[in-house]
C-alpha cells in the first residue's frame, strides 16, 4: 500500500487565523476549541490532586494546612467534574461526531453551539477567578448549611461557575437531541445508527432534565447566601436535607452524564477491533436509555444517612440495584462481542479493556454502597472515594481516552505512534489500580474522607495510593505529548485506517467543512463488519 | 431531505433563509420547533426546583402559608393574571398574521404584547416596592408580626424568589419580542418562513403559562377562610 497524502483541503486548513477559530461555527472546530479548554482544566483538577496525595503521603498534616487541603479536594472535585468529566466526550468527540456519524453537514444550531463553548468559558473564568481569590472549601457537594451560613470562602463565585457551565451543557444537550431526531442522512433509521448516537441521545436526556435542577439549587444556594434567607438553613427554618435532595438529583444522574458517552465509545471500539456485530444491538440501545431513565430515580442513595424515611431508603436501594442490570448488560454483550472475534490489538482496544475491567469493579462496588446496611458502615470513608473514582477516571476516562486515540486520525488525519500508545493505555492501567484499589482497602478499614491528617497504620496504603498517583500522572502525561507530536510527524492515516464501518470513515481525514460532499444515503446496519474482507494495516 | 429532493423542497432551496446545514426549509422549521420545545422542557425542570421548595414548606408550615399569602395584593395579582392571559392572545394573533402573510398586523400585535407585557412588569415593581415599604423583603431587615414569622419569611423568600425568576423571564422576552418586532417592519418573515416569530410565541406563551401556577399557589392559599 502506497502512503496517503493528506488532502488538500480540509477543515483545519481552509481558513487561517485566531477569528477563524473563534467565530467558527463548523461543529468540528469547536469541538477543538473544547478539547483545548477541557485539556486545559484537566491539567489544572489533576495538580490538586497531586497536592492531596502529597499531602497523604505521610499521615502526619505536614504540607498544607487543614483549610487549605479542604480547599484542594474542593478544588480538585468541582473543576474534575463540571469543568472535565461533564464536557469531555460529549463535548470534543460528540461535537465532532455526531453530525458525521449521521451524515450531517452540522449540528442542527451552530451558532448556540458556539455559543455553547464561550459559555463553558465564562463559567470556567469564573470558577477559576475564585480558585484564584482564595478558593473554596464546601467540597465539590456544596452542602447547606455549612455553604451557606459558616463557610467565608468564595462559594457563590464558584457556584456561578458552576451555575453557568451548566447552560453549555443544557445546550450541547438539546442540540444533539434534534440534530438525531432532524438530520439524520435518507436510509438512516434509528435502528441503523451507530451505539455512540444512541450514548449521546441517552446522556443528551439527561443534560437537559437534569442540569436545570442544579442550576436552580445553585441560585437557590447563592440567595441563601447573600441575603440570609432561610430555604436550606435550619437555623433559619429551612432543610438542609431538601438541598440535597435537589442537589443529588443532577448529580447523580450527572455521573451517567459522564459514563454513557464513555460506552458509546466502547460499542464502537470493540466492534471495529473484533471485526463483528455488536453482539444484542438493541439491548445495547436501549440500555442506554434505561440508564437514563433509571439514573432519575435513584439519587437518594447518597443520602442513606442524612436522615430520611427508612420506606424511602428501601425503595432507593432497590432502584440503585435495578440501575446495575442495563450497565451488566452492555458488559455482557461486549464481552460477548469479543468472544470468538478477530481481535485487533490497537491502542482503543486496550483502553477499550481497561474500561471493562475497572467499570466492572466500580460498578459492583456501587452494589455495596446500595445495600443499605453496608452503606452506613462505608458512608464518607475512602470505599466510596475509591469507588467512583473507578466510575468517574477508569470508566469515564479511559473511554475518552479509548475515543481519542480511535478518531485521532479522522480529527487530524495523522495517526499517533501506536507503540507508545500501548505502553500509555498499560501505565495508566497499572497506575490507576495501584492508585485507587489500596482506597477500597483503607477505607474499609475506617479512613474517612476529606482529612489531611490519619492514623498511621493506614500509611502503607496510602503511600501506595500516593505513587500509583504519580505513575497514573505520567500515564496521562505520555499522551499528551505523543498526541502533539503526531500533529506534524505522525503517519499520514488516510480516511479510513482501521476499515470501521460508520459514515464518519468515509469521508477525507481531517474532512472537509461540510463532512460529505454528497450526503450519504445508508442501506445497511451500523456494524457490518461480516461485510468487510479487509483489514487494513 | 431524502434524494426525492421533491419540488417543494427545491422550491426551498434556495430560501433565503435556509442555513446551510438544513436542506429544506421544512427541515429547518421543524427543527427549530424541536429545539424550543427542548428548551422548554429545561425550564420546566429550572422551575420544577422552586416548586419542589414550596411544595415541601407548604406541608410543613400551612399556618405560615396562609398568613404569608394574605400579605400579597390579590387585586393587583389577579389584574396581572388578566393582563397575562390578554398578552398571550395578542401574540397568538401575531403568529397568526405572520403565518398568513401580513407583517403590518405582525408588528402591531407585537406592540400589543409587548404593551401588556410592561404592564405587568410596572405592576410587579409597585408590589415589590410596597414590600419594600413593610419591609417584608426576607432578610436582615426583615420585619414580620405575628406567631409564625421565621415560616412567613421563607414563604416570602419563595415569593421573591419565583415571581423574580419569572419577571426575568418577562424582561427577556420583551428584549426577544422588540427585536422580532423590528424583524418584522424590516419585512423579514414570510409565511415560508416566520419560525422565529413562532418560537417567540411558545416562549411567550410558557412564561404565562408558569404564571398562570404561580398566581394560585402564591396568592390564594386559604383564602376561603
Amino acid at each position: 500500500m502506497t502512503t496517503p497524502l493528506l488532502p488538500r483541503e480540509h477543515y483545519l486548513n481552509i481558513r487561517y487565523g485566531i477569528a477563524s477559530w473563534l467565530l467558527t461555527k463548523d461543529h468540528k472546530r469547536i469541538a477543538l476549541l473544547y478539547l483545548i479548554g477541557i485539556t486545559v482544566f484537566f491539567v489544572l483538577g489533576g495538580a490538586f490532586a497531586v497536592l492531596i496525595r502529597l499531602e497523604l503521603a505521610t499521615p502526619a498534616g505536614d504540607m498544607v494546612s487543614a483549610d487549605t487541603y479542604n480547599k484542594l479536594f474542593t478544588m480538585h472535585g468541582v473543576v474534575m467534574v463540571f469543568f472535565f468529566l461533564i464536557p469531555s466526550i460529549p463535548a470534543v468527540l460528540g461535537n465532532f461526531l455526531v453530525p458525521m456519524m449521521i451524515g450531517a453537514r452540522d449540528l442542527a444550531f451552530p451558532k448556540l453551539n458556539l455559543i455553547s463553548w464561550y459559555i463553558y468559558m465564562l463559567g470556567g473564568i469564573f470558577t477559576l477567578w475564585a480558585v484564584v481569590v482564595g478558593g473554596v472549601d464546601t467540597g465539590w457537594t456544596f452542602y447547606t448549611p455549612y455553604s451557606t451560613a459558616a463557610s467565608n470562602t468564595n462559594v457563590v463565585a464558584t457556584g456561578l461557575g458552576v451555575f453557568i457551565t451548566g447552560f453549555s451543557s443544557i445546550l450541547t444537550g438539546l442540540n444533539f437531541i434534534v440534530t438525531i431526531h432532524r438530520m439524520r442522512a435518507p436510509g438512516l433509521t434509528w435502528f441503523r445508527l451507530p451505539l455512540f448516537i444512541w450514548a449521546h441521545y441517552a446522556t443528551s436526556l439527561i443534560q437537559v432534565l437534569g442540569t436545570p435542577v442544579i442550576a436552580i439549587t445553585v441560585l437557590l444556594l447563592a440567595l441563601e447566601r447573600t441575603f440570609r434567607i432561610g430555604i436550606f438553613d435550619p437555623a433559619l427554618g429551612g432543610d438542609p436535607v431538601l438541598f440535597q435532595h435537589l442537589f443529588w438529583f443532577y448529580s447523580h444522574p450527572a455521573v451517567y452524564i459522564m459514563i454513557l458517552p464513555s460506552m458509546g465509545v466502547v460499542s464502537e471500539v470493540v466492534a471495529c477491533f473484533s471485526r463483528k456485530t455488536v453482539f444484542g444491538y438493541s439491548f445495547v440501545a436501549f440500555s442506554s436509555l434505561a440508564i437514563a431513565v433509571f439514573g432519575f430515580l435513584v439519587w437518594a442513595h447518597h443520602m442513606f444517612v442524612a436522615g430520611m424515611s427508612v420506606y424511602a431508603a428501601m425503595v432507593f436501594s432497590f432502584l440503585s440495584f435495578a440501575v446495575a442490570i442495563p450497565s451488566a448488560v452492555k458488559v455482557f454483550n461486549w464481552t460477548a462481542t469479543l468472544y470468538k472475534g478477530a481481535i485487533w490489538w490497537q491502542a482503543p482496544l486496550l483502553f477499550v479493556f481497561g474500561f471493562i475491567g475497572l467499570f466492572t469493579i466500580g460498578g459492583m462496588t456501587g452494589l455495596f454502597l446500595a445495600a443499605l446496611g453496608l452503606d452506613v458502615h462505608v458512608h464518607d470513608t475512602y470505599f466510596v472515594v475509591a469507588h467512583f473514582h473507578y466510575i468517574m477516571v477508569g470508566g469515564a476516562i479511559m473511554g475518552y481516552m479509548a475515543g481519542l486515540h480511535f478518531w485521532w486520525p479522522k480529527m487530524f488525519g495523522r495517526m499517533y505512534p501506536e507503540g507508545w500508545a500501548k505502553f500509555a493505555a498499560l501505565v495508566v492501567f497499572v497506575g490507576f489500580n495501584l492508585t485507587f484499589f489500596p482506597q477500597f482497602v483503607v477505607g474499609y478499614l475506617g479512613m474517612p474522607r476529606r482529612y489531611h491528617v490519619y492514623p498511621e497504620e493506614f500509611q502503607v496504603l496510602n503511600v501506595m495510593s500516593s505513587a500509583g498517583a504519580s505513575i497514573l500522572g505520567v500515564g496521562y502525561l505520555i499522551p499528551m505529548v505523543y498526541f502533539i507530536w503526531s500533529l506534524r510527524y505522525g503517519k499520514v492515516a488516510g480516511p479510513n485506517p482501521w476499515g470501521a464501518t460508520g459514515l464518519e470513515w468515509t469521508t477525507q481525514s481531517p474532512p472537509l467543512t461540510e463532512n460529505f460532499t454528497v450526503t450519504p444515503v445508508v442501506n445497511e446496519g451500523a456494524y457490518e463488519y461480516s461485510k468487510r474482507e479487509t483489514r487494513v494495516v | 431531505m431524502s434524494d426525492s429532493a421533491s419540488a417543494e423542497a427545491s422550491a426551498g432551496r434556495h430560501h433565503a433563509a435556509l442555513q446551510h446545514q438544513f436542506d429544506t426549509m421544512e427541515q429547518q422549521q421543524e427543527s427549530a420547533t424541536l429545539g424550543m420545545w427542548v428548551f422548554l422542557v429545561t425550564e420546566v425542570m429550572f422551575f420544577g426546583g422552586l416548586f419542589m421548595a414550596y411544595l415541601l414548606y407548604r406541608v410543613w408550615y400551612p399556618a405560615a402559608w396562609a398568613d404569608g399569602s394574605r400579605e400579597l395584593d390579590i387585586l393587583l395579582g389577579g389584574v396581572n393574571t388578566v393582563v397575562l392571559i390578554g398578552s398571550s392572545l395578542t401574540m397568538a394573533l401575531a403568529v397568526r398574521a405572520a403565518q398568513t402573510g401580513f407583517p403590518r398586523a405582525t408588528v402591531n400585535w407585537l406592540l400589543a404584547t409587548m404593551a401588556l407585557g410592561g404592564v405587568f412588569l410596572v405592576i410587579k415593581v409597585f408590589e415589590y416596592a410596597h414590600k419594600v415599604e413593610l419591609n417584608h423583603v426576607p432578610g436582615p431587615n426583615f420585619v414580620f408580626e405575628g406567631p409564625h414569622a421565621r415560616q412567613v419569611e421563607i414563604f416570602l423568600s419563595l415569593y421573591f424568589a419565583m415571581t423574580g425568576l419569572h419577571a426575568l423571564h418577562m424582561v427577556i422576552g420583551f428584549g426577544l419580542l422588540s427585536v422580532i418586532a423590528w424583524m418584522a417592519y424590516k419585512r423579514k418573515f414570510s409565511p415560508e418562513w416566520y419560525a422565529p416569530v413562532e418560537m417567540s410565541g411558545l416562549y411567550w406563551h410558557f412564561v404565562d403559562i408558569v404564571w398562570i401556577f404561580l398566581f394560585p399557589l402564591l396568592y390564594l392559599v386559604d383564602r376561603a377562610h
